[in-house]
């Protein structure tokens, strides 16, 4: 199984994977503390529409995916705090007329669209040196932003009323926090899809609350899950593919492990709050 | 004459066209310890956040030690009813309480040693210094009550507010908050609400009653009248510990 380690393309996507695992432990912790999922889905649904117009205008997908995922972000966000009601009828909404975009631009667009399945379920040979470097670059901005701003993504997550009081810029933290969520979302988008980002955005960090007493550790111990389930995921789906002929891409065999691990971290955490 | 902790004047506030404050002017000073006494809906809240800058009222002027609630956050601390959060967020104690010092360290810039100082200072003067590294969901509603009070008091305050602090808890940890209050407010200011006619202590100084309207002028002592106009119904005046009060007789009693 770990000749796949030597393939150059294996070497791609497992870099990518790992890379993306650091993203949505990052942010995936802020979307499960806070109470964002739905809204996360929200936005990585509606990156599907800017993959699909980069395919119709010939731009980069993934700049499409980042550019559509920032404003639907934006547009949830500040209609999240406007709104006295219907907002998770908005975001079924935005979610749901991301995925139409995305479908009718691919439509529009001349010649065939070879890897679209790949922007939805991820993909073990799509992922290129330059996406491995976007990952990366990417990685860096979300990690620049969390470390300045750690105190007050803290506060506006566990008490926005006193970070309010406190003098914090509430809504425009919450915002920058929904941008990173987007740009944490595009680095998932080669590896495990769109349709299943949200999914390794919260089940990690969701498996890490049950053992987490601070918000960093909760990003370390998420990044870590995210990790070993992407490289297993991988390493499955490269075998799979090998030995048996199916082409089974990462993105569903990473999600259902992640599930795994937290369905045995419940488990096990049921077991010692009953014991004790 | 010396600078109000807080000052309105002529305050009117409404939500969507329904009035919730009207022309409400009331004056704490420094060393005051103020209980704002009125039932649901009344408004308390409002005033609340119209102090803390929170809200701007439509009409009228809300001063903290002279100048606009959003230029003074730094002489305010807050103490909400109750804990808002999620029991199972990832946080310790101390760091709760690290939150006080928000306002004084600024956007962008780490907590440091001084920062650490003050929140522990604060967690001792509740005496929950012990507890310090435990999760924030492993403590009892009174011991949480408590820390948020530390937080507000890592805010350095010069006033206090509290918005019904010791609605959720039994009556024996009401007590020892209200006593800690009394304490405190030898210090600062404090401005609390509450709705439960009860849960006034001895430690209040001044009583004040909201019904969109105050009733009755702050100075006053607390009467079966003041409390009438503000309930809209006859109110029995209870002596919580306070063996000076006088009931007022029941009508039918012999």
């Amino acid at each position: 199984m770990l000749e796949a380690l030597e393939l150059p393309f294996f070497q791609r996507v497992l870099a990518a994977g790992l890379l993306a695992s650091v993203a949505c432990g990052v942010l995936g912790t802020y979307v499960v503390s806070r109470g964002m999922a739905s809204l996360s889905g929200g936005i990585a649904h509606a990156a599907f529409g800017g993959v699909g117009l980069g395919y119709l205008l010939g731009f980069p997908p993934m700049l499409g995916a980042a550019g559509f995922g920032l404003l639907a972000g934006l547009l949830v966000g500040v209609a999240s705090r406007r709104l006295q009601s219907g907002l998770d009828t908005l975001i079924s909404m935005v979610w749901a007329v991301g995925m139409a975009l995305g479908i009718v631009f691919v439509a529009m667009a001349p010649g065939y669209a070879p890897d679209l399945t790949s922007y939805l379920f991820g993909s073990l040979v799509f992922v290129s040196h330059d996406y491995v470097v976007l990952v990366l670059a990417l990685d860096l901005v979300i990690g620049v932003g969390v470390v300045l701003l750690f105190k007050e993504f803290q506060a506006v997550c566990f008490d926005e009323e006193f970070a309010q009081i406190a003098g914090v810029p509430v809504e425009r933290l919450f915002l920058l926090l929904l941008a990173l969520t987007s740009l944490a979302i595009v680095t998932l988008i080669r590896v495990v899809g769109i349709i299943l980002a949200i999914a390794l955005l919260t089940v990690p960090a969701a498996t890490a609350r049950h053992w987490s007493s601070s918000l960093a550790v909760m990003m370390g111990v998420a990044t870590a899950i995210a990790a070993s389930c992407t490289t297993a995921g991988l390493l499955l789906s490269y075998e799979l593919s090998r030995s048996h002929g199916w082409s089974l891409p990462p993105g569903p065999l990473i999600v259902l492990l992640a599930a795994a691990v937290y369905a045995v971290s419940a488990a096990l955490r049921g077991r010692r709050a009953g014991s004790g | 004459m010396t600078t109000p902790a807080l000052e309105l004047r002529d305050v009117s506030f409404a939500y969507r066209e329904i009035p919730v404050l009207e022309n409400v002017s009331l004056r704490v000073e420094p060393d005051d310890y103020l209980a704002i006494l009125g039932p649901n809906g009344s408004g308390k809240t409002t005033l609340l956040r119209l102090a803390l800058g929170v809200l701007r009222p439509d009409r009228g002027s809300v001063r903290i030690f002279g100048e606009p609630p959003a230029r003074a956050r730094g002489s305010l601390g807050y103490v909400p009813q109750r804990a808002r959060f999620d029991l199972d967020f990832p946080i310790r104690v101390l760091d709760v309480v690290l939150m006080g010092r928000l306002g004084a360290r600024g956007l962008g810039r780490p907590f440091g040693p001084d920062d650490r100082d003050h929140a522990r200072r604060a967690l001792a003067r509740v005496e929950m210094s012990d507890l310090a590294h435990r999760p924030i969901g492993a403590l009892s509603e009174g011991q949480r009550q408590r820390v948020l009070i530390a937080r507000a008091l890592a805010q350095e305050p010069r006033l206090l507010i509290l918005d019904e602090p010791m609605a959720s808890l039994d009556e024996r940890i009401g007590r020892s908050l209200w006593e800690l209050l009394g304490e405190l407010s030898r210090e600062m200011a404090i401005v609390c609400v509450s709705h439960d006619i009860g849960a006034i202590s001895r430690y209040v100084r001044r009583v004040a009653c909201l019904n969109r309207t105050l009733h009755g002028h702050p100075s006053q002592e607390l009467s079966a009248e003041v409390l009438e106009a503000t309930y809209g119904c006859p109110v029995e005046l209870l002596a919580h510990g306070h063996p000076h009060r006088v009931l007022p007789p029941h009508e039918g009693d012999s």
